[in-house]
């Protein structure tokens, strides 16, 4: 399935590439870098890539093409899923997965890449496993390494392969055992000039890290399970229990992993916790336009907005801004044409606001369209659905573990028109 | 893990302390004298442990970077054998990088892999025939075929898996061992492991996809496996089976339409009693049997089912394309949640300025597909807003889909053609040539009525730059020059003029403009023509010279022109038909969903055709898995009921449990759990039935030790009990029971729900005989509920009648309230349409769905009615020869009389004794529930306990099935 995979920087340095079967040439990724080019943006660039010999079929990640060589059919989200597992597996053993970490730890790396596929069909990829497999860096263990020469890799098959729960672990002891959910809600949402939200829906993952000894076997109830309409659970969940009873039953992989992720339809009313006031225009005449935004909480259930950013991407026109902001900072880069203002903390007292003049090229006609923005905030203890756990309860072990439930809301794909 | 980390630092501390002063290392990077990698090289050759590893990661980092290492080769090989696990894992990833170029060389490390593949250690063994299998050297293709083989039957399913892994590496390294390589799939297609399953099929798609054959008998297995295979392997199995789905079984979709038909005349049949009528019915229905889902297609699609809510974005794609490609249309629907599909979800396809570019067309495209009369001005009113962003490419495709869903949707055209002429004032020039583009195709359907648009766009080519659009303009201008009579001439006086500095393309439009003006309006434009022809005469541009040369031959009648003269006009100003504005997804359906073929819509290597479906079924039994005694009792099983339900059942169940996979195969083995509830089953039957007899119990512990899976009859005068006993619960996780109940005689209870099943819920059912009253076209079905859980069941009812196409249900009432340790009769109908198919349906308490299934035995199809002996006679004169099934037979020993035949023959089937003068024979009659189709029965007894049967039925099927059981019930 999967013929090599070449690890690429955004700015085109070609740093890694793993072959599981015979070699090709690097310089297929020549075919990528024309696309890469054409794309302008890096997001851009086409998930699937038509060579004469191959395809190549990428992921952008953290600044990082992940880019896989193929040659037979082979259902191309296979391989993009894949081509994810694998930058969230470097994420999880190195902290995070950047060019720099790879670039450190290229020896891991190599080492997990070739437990993860063998001649190209994946073999491990649950991080459990892989654990077991390949120890992740320490600084302690690294030093312990260098002195005794022992080495970070295990000797015996992990015990998870063979059973019927891979994603676990066996023989894990705490001594003190912990359980947390993070609840983090993203809202997409689509508002038009008038502030109206065209479209709005939630997409919600619970994160879990736990800590638990032994086999423990988890039950996590919901309040309103019935809020939940799309959701898809990580391996260790019943779906069973779930269609009967809407209770999530599993044993746990140990450490941290995503327990779900669900979606709110658009045909659930969305609450939008901010509004936006904005009044951007060019004129014809002078080579010049005004901006003036304001914004203002609307439905935020009592609590406090936080990060508030507004990102603003200007029409290629735009030489400079110059503004001044009631509230926190703000930026404006001239080669990529993005303002940038940084709020912060909303004060619902005194409104931030930002004004003031934007100088465009000389002689080139007034840009058609105003530029929408793009909103990013942040919702301390709240779940914008209004989600909420009920109980955690474990059974299978004996021991009481330290639970705990934190809540956030952020902006996902939030973008106001103009 | 301490074990291994411990004996790790034994080798550490074992091998020789280091003489600082020698490290190679340091050397390396101060002495320039060294030869390329030379510190390497030594570093290697030391025999420190840790040098070693540090030598190791310095060359695979050089690996990484995609430099040569290859000529470390001798250094690196010597070190295949070294104890550190580190150092060696690192050496077969240098190993199957190089071997292929330094074959010789790495035919010394092979001695090393066989080794290690008796390796007690399975990790050890399965690495070393991971490496081994990985060595692109084709002289060691008979060790590798060796070391496959013997690791197929390894004891280990790791080792197992990595031997299915081994199996493309080997195809591909040396295609003429295919046919071995076959049977070690087939052998391991059996395994039973889910560890196993994902890598073969893997195996299967790479060496043999065409070997469908293989897959039957596993068919079953892997379909109650998949819901624990891991993700990647239940992609590859999904897909796998998608095809094989498309081999073996009926289109649900294809005689929809046939079927209802059908169905509503077996409906109608019930009332007009006309004979004609019914023959016609059993005709088609010989023809073309109506449409029944095979349970093997089925099962495939219920375990598929709960995968939609996997994590893994290909596993839910895969599963949205088997049901695309394999689903009854009704039941597609249920991707649609899952995938955001379809005009519920429409908002969710609206465009960010910050979507990827080819994100925003795939958006474009779902949004035009799902725009409707309804929705129309939504979609609308949002791609008004696309048009105005600032990528110029996605306005293009904007302006593109608004004209399809013109084109689409006849109500909208007026309003999408006002809103394209609109923007032909748009400031942007890309913008207005596609709205020309676009709205000269528009008005190519109904020109009449748009004078005025052509009239507009006339004025616009005064502006307009686009070579495009000029020369859609002049088209439109020229194919409706009648409709602007007057503007048109002027318009190619203003071309004229400027002809010699226009594009091409342009000027190709002008000359065929002038052509057509000529034409119908020669008096006006003659001169103009002639001027454009000869200028076009002598342009630089051949093509414009020869259409020049060739439009003055046609249109300009002269001596020398030709046949061809008179028909210019018919030429030039034909009726052309309307251009179908086309999706540029459209003409890739027939690739499989979600394939990479599929995306480039281009046939990529590799890719297996999606084949159509059969005509005809191929035979479902070859599914039938060879466990011992299933087959002789399949064939001589006791009554076509009992294999009825065993068929239906098993997947059921099987479903069950595999949706419970993880829960229960986490703690205990499914094989454990249900043999433990059956033996729990079995013992509590034999307390709960008093009345039976000594010597019954030990008959049926005679059973139990013959352990054989027969339906044990016992004599009804006496015995009052039927058990059935499965010898092979954990091959088909099923266990079944069938008793009859004291003190209602002949009549057999059914288990619907088992009390463990159901979690303390037990449900058991009879067929009654007594008619329906609600509806007499329906069979009464008797439903016994004991709650045995330890507090209140509520709100029992019915949900989701899964039925078979024309069956129909009328549920019983919900029962509010059953209190512990009651029981609770109630009577529901079913219509099974004369069919013994199952109806399944789901009973729901106040906290628990359970999935069941009622499936009637032929018997209790019918309904008795009453006949004298001369209709009887003259009935049965009626339904002769393809009617009429005759059967010979020798009565069992306790067939002595009379009495007994009837007893025998009303407890098979629900039918009443017909009035006899001889005493050697008896006559059954009865009515079919639903179509009122009469059945007669004649059984004629022998001298020597011989025996005929006679069934007289027009529904053939139910004849001959009736006869199956009759004869079951007499010879024993």
């Amino acid at each position: 399935m999967i013929h090599s995979l070449f690890l690429i920087s955004n700015a085109g340095d070609l740093f890694l590439e793993k072959h599981w079967k015979s070699v090709i040439s690097r310089s297929v990724c020549d075919y990528f870098f024309e696309a890469r080019e054409k794309a302008v943006e890096p997001d851009n660039v086409p998930p699937v890539i038509r060579t004469p010999h191959h395809y190549l079929i990428n992921i952008y990640r953290e600044k990082i093409f992940f880019v896989s060589v193929i040659q037979t059919e082979v259902p191309p989200l296979f391989v993009i899923e894949f081509l994810h597992r694998v930058a969230e597996t470097f994420q999880d053993y190195f902290g995070e997965c950047s060019e720099t970490t790879i670039k450190d730890n290229v020896v891991i790396v190599y080492e997990l890449l070739e437990e993860m596929l063998d001649n190209g069909f994946p073999l491990a990829t649950e991080s459990n496993i892989l654990k077991e497999l390949i120890r992740p860096p320490t600084i302690l263990r690294s030093m312990v390494n260098t002195i005794t020469g022992s080495s970070n890799v295990g000797e015996t098959l992990p015990t998870g392969q063979l059973s019927t729960i891979p994603w676990r672990r066996a023989g894990v002891k705490y001594t003190s055992n912990e359980a947390y959910f993070d609840v983090v809600e993203e809202i997409d949402a689509i508002l038009d000039k008038s502030g109206t939200a065209v479209f709005a829906e939630i997409q919600g993952v619970i994160d879990a890290c736990v800590k638990l000894s032994g086999m423990p076997d988890l039950t996590l109830s919901f309040m309103n399970p019935r809020l939940l309409d799309d959701v898809s659970f990580h391996p260790c969940v019943r779906y069973k229990r779930w269609e009967s009873e809407r209770v999530i039953s599993f044993i746990p992989p140990d450490g941290n992993f995503q327990l779900m992720s669900y979606h709110i339809s658009a045909q659930n009313l969305v609450a939008i916790p901010v509004y936006v006031k904005q009044n951007i225009s060019f004129f014809e005449t002078g080579s010049s336009g005004r901006l003036d935004i304001t914004v203002g909480p609307k439905q935020t259930m009592g609590k406090t907005l936080e990060c508030l950013v507004v990102t603003v991407h200007m029409p290629k026109v735009v030489l400079s801004a110059n503004l001044s902001a009631t509230q926190g900072t703000y930026n404006y880069d001239p080669v990529t044409k993005i303002l940038v203002w940084d709020i912060g903390k909303l004060n619902p007292q005194k409104l931030p606001n930002l004004k003031g003049s934007l100088s465009l090229q000389s002689g080139a006609p007034k840009p058609e369209e105003n530029p929408s923005l793009n909103i990013d905030l942040k919702i301390q203890q709240l779940a914008i659905s209004g989600l909420k756990v009920n109980r955690l309860d474990v059974y299978g072990e004996k021991y009481k573990p330290f639970k705990g439930v934190k809540y956030v809301t952020k902006a996902g794909k939030f973008q106001v028109r103009t | 893990m301490s074990a291994s980390s411990a004996f790790s630092d034994e080798k550490g501390g074992s091998a020789s302390e280091p003489e600082y002063g020698h490290d190679p290392a340091s050397g390396g990077i101060f002495s320039s004298d060294y030869k390329r990698h030379d510190d390497l090289k030594e570093m290697l050759d030391s025999n420190k442990d840790s040098l070693k590893l540090e030598a190791m990661k310095r060359i695979v980092a050089m690996i990484a970077r995609g430099k040569n290492a290859s000529d470390l080769f001798p250094a690196v090989v010597k070190n295949v054998a070294c104890k550190n696990i580190e150092v060696k894992k690192l050496v077969y990833v240098y190993l199957v990088r190089y071997a292929e170029e330094q074959q010789d060389l790495a035919l010394l490390s092979i001695s090393t892999f066989q080794r290690g593949l008796k390796d007690p250690n399975q990790l050890i063994r399965a690495s070393a025939l991971r490496v081994l299998s990985s060595i692109r050297v084709t002289i060691i293709v008979p060790i590798m075929m060796l070391a496959i083989k013997e690791a197929a039957s390894d004891m280990s399913p790791y080792v197992r898996k990595t031997a299915a892994h081994a199996i493309p590496k080997l195809h591909s390294l040396d295609p003429e061992q295919k046919d071995q390589l076959i049977e070690v799939i087939e052998k391991l297609l059996a395994d039973k492991t889910t560890l196993v399953a994902g890598s073969v099929v893997m195996a299967f798609e790479e060496v043999c996809p065409d070997r469908i054959d293989l897959i039957h008998k596993n068919y079953r297995k892997l379909c109650n496996l998949l819901i624990d295979v891991e993700e990647w392997g239940q992609v590859v199995i999904i897909n796998m089976l998608t095809r094989y789905a498309r081999t073996q079984f009926l289109n649900p979709n294809v005689n929809e339409s046939l079927l209802e038909e059908s169905s509503e005349k077996a409906f109608y049949a019930s009332d007009d009693e006309e004979d004609e009528d019914k023959k016609a019915e059993v005709t088609t229905l010989e023809k073309r049997k109506p449409y029944v889902m095979d349970p093997d297609h089925r099962l495939l699609l219920r375990n598929t089912k709960p995968l939609l809510q996997s994590r893994n974005a290909a596993v839910v794609m895969a599963v949205a394309q088997l049901y695309f490609h394999l689903a009854p249309k009704a039941e597609v629907g249920i991707i649609a949640k899952a995938l955001g599909m379809f005009e519920p979800y429409l908002k969710s396809f609206y465009i960010r300025s910050t979507d990827p570019t080819q994100i925003k067309i795939l958006k474009l495209e779902v949004l035009t597909n799902l725009a409707n009369e309804a929705n129309i001005s939504t979609i609308l009113r949002e791609f008004q807003t696309y048009i105005k962003s600032m990528d110029k490419d996605f306005v293009a495709a904007s302006i593109q889909a608004i004209g399809r869903c013109a084109t689409n949707i006849g109500e909208v055209r007026d309003t999408c053609l006002n809103g394209l002429v609109q923007l032909l004032s748009n400031r942007d020039e890309l913008v207005v040539a596609e709205s020309v583009v676009v709205i000269k195709k528009l008005l190519q359907m109904q020109p009449e009525q748009h004078s005025d648009i052509i009239k507009h766009m006339a004025k616009l080519i005064d502006n307009i730059q686009v070579p495009m659009a000029r020369a859609s303009i002049l088209w439109l201008i020229g194919e409706y020059c009648e409709h602007v009579p007057k503007i048109a001439p002027d318009v190619l006086r203003k071309m004229a003029k400027s002809f010699t500095n226009e594009e091409d393309i342009v000027k190709l439009q002008i000359i065929n403009l002038a052509a057509k003006l000529y034409l119908t309006n020669s008096k006006q434009t003659k001169l103009l023509t002639q001027y454009v022809l000869n200028l076009a005469k002598y342009d630089q541009n051949y093509d414009i010279r020869d259409r020049a040369r060739f439009i003055r031959q046609l249109i300009v009648p002269t001596d020398k022109s030709g046949a061809l003269n008179k028909y210019a006009k018919k030429l030039f100003l034909a009726l052309k038909p309307a251009p179908v504005l086309e999706s540029p997804f459209k003409d890739r359906d027939h690739f499989q969903l979600g394939s990479l073929s599929h995306l480039l819509n281009a046939k990529a290597a590799g890719y297996q055709e999606l084949p159509d479906w059969p005509e005809s079924a191929p035979d479902p039994s070859v599914r039938n898995v060879e466990v011992k005694d299933s087959i002789p009792d399949w064939s001589k099983c006791s009554s076509r009921k009992d294999r009825k339900e065993k068929k239906v059942e098993k997947p059921f169940y099987s479903d069950s449990e595999g949706e419970s996979g993880p829960t229960e195969s986490a703690d205990s083995g499914n094989c454990g759990e249900s043999s433990a509830s059956g033996s729990d089953e079995s013992g509590s039957g034999s307390e709960s039935e008093e009345s039976r007899e000594e010597t019954e119990s030990e008959e049926e512990e005679e059973d139990e030790e013959e352990e054989k899976k027969k339906r044990k009859k016992l004599d009804k005068t006496k015995a009052k009990k039927q058990a059935e006993e499965s010898a092979e619960r954990c091959a088909i996780h099923t266990i079944h029971q069938i008793r009859t109940i004291a003190p209602s005689g002949s009549i057999k209870m059914y288990e619907l729900l088992h009390r463990i099943t159901g979690e303390g819920l037990a449900v058991e059912y009879c067929f009654s005989r007594q008619p329906f009253s609600p509806d007499p076209n329906m069979v009464a079905v008797q439903i016994q509920f004991t709650n045995n859980t330890n507090s209140e069941t509520k709100n029992l009812h019915i949900e989701d009648p899964r039925l078979q196409s024309g069956m129909r249900i009328r549920e019983f009432a919900e029962i509010g309230l059953q209190p512990t340790g009651e029981s609770v009769t109630v009577v529901m109908g079913i219509d099974f349409c004369d069919s013994t198919q199952a109806a399944n349906f789901q009973l729901c308490t106040h906290t628990r769905k359970f999935f069941v299934s009622i499936q009637p035995p032929v018997g209790e199809l019918m309904t008795p009615t009453f006949l004298t002996e001369n209709n009887f006679k003259k009935e049965q004169g009626k339904l002769m020869g393809m009617n009429e099934i005759l059967e010979k037979l020798t009565l069992g020993e306790k067939c002595v009389n009379e009495h007994v035949i009837v007893e025998r023959v009303t407890a098979t089937a629900n039918l009443s004794r017909v009035p006899c003068g001889s005493d050697k024979e008896c006559r059954f009659a009865g009515k079919t529930v639903s179509s009122g189709c009469l059945v007669l029965v004649t059984v004629t007894t022998k001298e020597g306990g011989g025996a005929q049967l006679t069934v007289n039925c027009e529904k053939m099927v139910i004849g001959t099935m009736l006869v199956k059981d009759i004869l079951q019930a007499l010879s024993q």
